[in-house]
């Protein structure tokens, strides 16, 4: 129940922010942006990296996939030096909410 | 490589000139909703995201006395000399062309939290709405008898904010004839980056085995144990360092004397070195501890609220970095600051916006050392918000974190991914 409240919202904001930007702009998106950057100190800033980064875009990803790696990370079914450990720290909702962001951004 | 590097040697004199041509007529806001005091990993990344987070209506004015942004991080592989500080330097430039904030070349010299103004070295005043105080560490010389007279001749060096001091600390070992000993000396934690020291020493000790084999390095360390990654290092110490590198734990250093170029300890005997590099305890910055910030561990480090970042002794203040009262598992890094700033930042947007602050932020660490050229070791965590002996704290994610594999050790795939992290990191900080 819980989760789908969550998903509704998820969704609205991802695509009014590629609608109508300027509108969109609340605590909600402000604090999806902020769960998202967490991964930016890595993967660049919006999931951008440097060309060449051998640290992986994240932007432009299809969101399943981001899903699928992060807990293939958490299970330990692809190896990582570090990714596993980082995995672990986020929960499926919030996961798939990075997911959804990183997907949702333009390579 | 080449190219990155003629493109920070070309941006960082055209900054040069630009500032030199228009420092007297730089117009100085006399207002700004938000000032950052400290261009570092935590104020320059603030600075960023309060302009990305509130898709750039608030006004952000940052204050900052360098005219490059110098990585601590990577810098003790100048030190190890693989690498040159414009590997480590990027210019302020890309924070105001690419998200327009004003960057100002000046130092804040006092703070009036109840008229919101903050003063610089000129005496012009920038009144804020929210002010974000970031200014690193403050080397507290007076707990080492004679270090400060002997930092200041140049004699025996601390090099723990990148710049100047690191390439001289370099230039001494250049200096120092093969048989000589560098000696690090360690204060008690909590300091500014727990593994730099242990990184520094073997950097120096892969330059030593390559270049002066008959040299020694000696970590005199106040703690017990190593602080950080610890069975890591002994393994590459072991390994690679064997008769180069020694570890002291239980050596707090209480006096230096530069005449004979001695470290004296509270227990233990006199150490003398060729190259002495001593650390001594660390302080919430300047700045903070003259506002009054400083208000935890004998008015040492500043509290703050995590969620919001917002200091404990001054509403409307927030405090980032390594200048504030660490939660469990917390360490004083970069990327922490870097992780901090977002999480204030976006406290600061939605106060600003009248929204509701996110009561479950979230802040990640990761953390590598080179213990040589190439390869390097790693720590990594997760936290968000919890409970902590009673209070409302930034706890680790249970089952989150870890360090490298004490089965692959070192490895030069690891060092592939640091570099990359550092690039990405300066980018997201300053780009």
């Amino acid at each position: 129940m819980k989760k789908q409240t969550i998903w509704t919202i998820l969704t609205v904001s991802v695509l009014a922010l590629h609608t109508i930007p300027a509108a969109a702009q609340d605590a909600t998106t402000i604090n999806l942006k902020s769960l998202a950057a967490t991964c930016a100190n890595c993967h660049g800033t919006n999931g951008k990296a440097f060309e060449g980064s051998a640290v992986v875009t994240l932007a432009g990803l299809p969101k399943n996939y981001i899903v699928t790696q992060m807990k293939a990370f958490a299970s330990g079914q692809r190896p990582a030096t570090i990714m596993h450990q980082l995995a672990k720290g986020y929960s499926d909702t919030q996961i798939e909410q990075i997911a959804s962001y990183f997907a949702a951004q333009k390579k | 490589m080449i190219q990155r590097r003629s493109f920070l040697h070309t941006s960082a004199a055209i900054s040069l000139l630009g500032l030199g041509a228009c420092a007297t007529t730089a117009s100085i806001p006399a207002k700004a909703k938000v000032v950052v005091i400290g261009g570092g990993y935590g104020g320059a990344t603030a600075a960023k995201y309060v302009r990305l987070l509130s898709e750039y209506k608030i006004d952000v004015v940052m204050i900052e006395p360098n005219y490059n942004f110098v990585s601590c991080p990577i810098s003790n592989l100048v030190i190890g000399g693989s690498k040159q500080l414009a590997d480590l330097t990027t210019p302020y430039s890309g924070l105001s062309s690419n998200h327009g904030v004003t960057v100002v070349r000046d130092t804040v010299t006092s703070i009036d939290p109840s008229k919101k103004t903050v003063t610089l070295s000129q005496g012009q005043s920038v009144a804020y709405d929210k002010l974000i105080v970031s200014p690193g560490i403050d080397l507290n010389f007076a707990s080492i008898e004679g270090l400060k007279a002997a930092s200041e001749s140049g004699q025996i060096l601390q090099a723990w904010k990148a710049g100047a001091e690191t390439v001289a600390l370099r230039k001494q070992l250049e200096a120092m004839p093969d048989g000589g000993t560098y000696a690090i000396a360690i204060p008690l934690a909590p300091y500014r980056c727990p593994p730099g020291p242990y990184e520094r020493a073997s950097q120096v000790a892969w330059y030593f085995k390559n270049k002066k084999p008959k040299s020694k390095v000696l970590i005199l360390d106040a703690n017990p144990d190593v602080t950080s990654k610890g069975p890591l290092f002994k393994a590459v110490w072991a390994n690679d360092y064997k008769g180069i590198l020694e570890y002291r734990g239980n050596h707090k250093t209480v006096a230096v004397d530069a005449r004979t170029n001695t470290v004296k300890f509270d227990v233990q005997d006199d150490v003398t070195a060729t190259v002495l590099n001593v650390l001594p305890a660390m302080r919430a910055g300047q700045i903070a501890l003259q506002a009054g910030l400083a208000n935890q561990a004998n008015n040492n480090w500043c509290g703050v609220n995590y969620v919001t970042f917002e200091s404990t002794a001054a509403k409307d203040i927030h405090v980032l970095g390594d200048s504030i009262q660490i939660a469990p598992g917390m360490p004083k890094s970069g990327h922490m600051a870097n992780s901090q700033a977002k999480v204030c930042a976006t406290a600061v947007v939605a106060q600003l916006s009248g929204w509701e602050v996110n009561a479950a932020p979230m802040l990640t660490n990761t953390c590598y050392s080179f213990v040589d050229d190439k390869r390097v070791v790693h720590v990594a965590s997760v936290h968000q918000i919890g409970q902590f002996d009673g209070r409302t704290t930034f706890v680790t994610v249970p089952g989150s974190g870890g360090v490298t594999a004490a089965a692959t050790g070192a490895t030069e795939l690891e060092g592939v991914y640091a570099m990359n992290w550092a690039k990405n990191i300066w980018a997201d900080t300053l780009s």
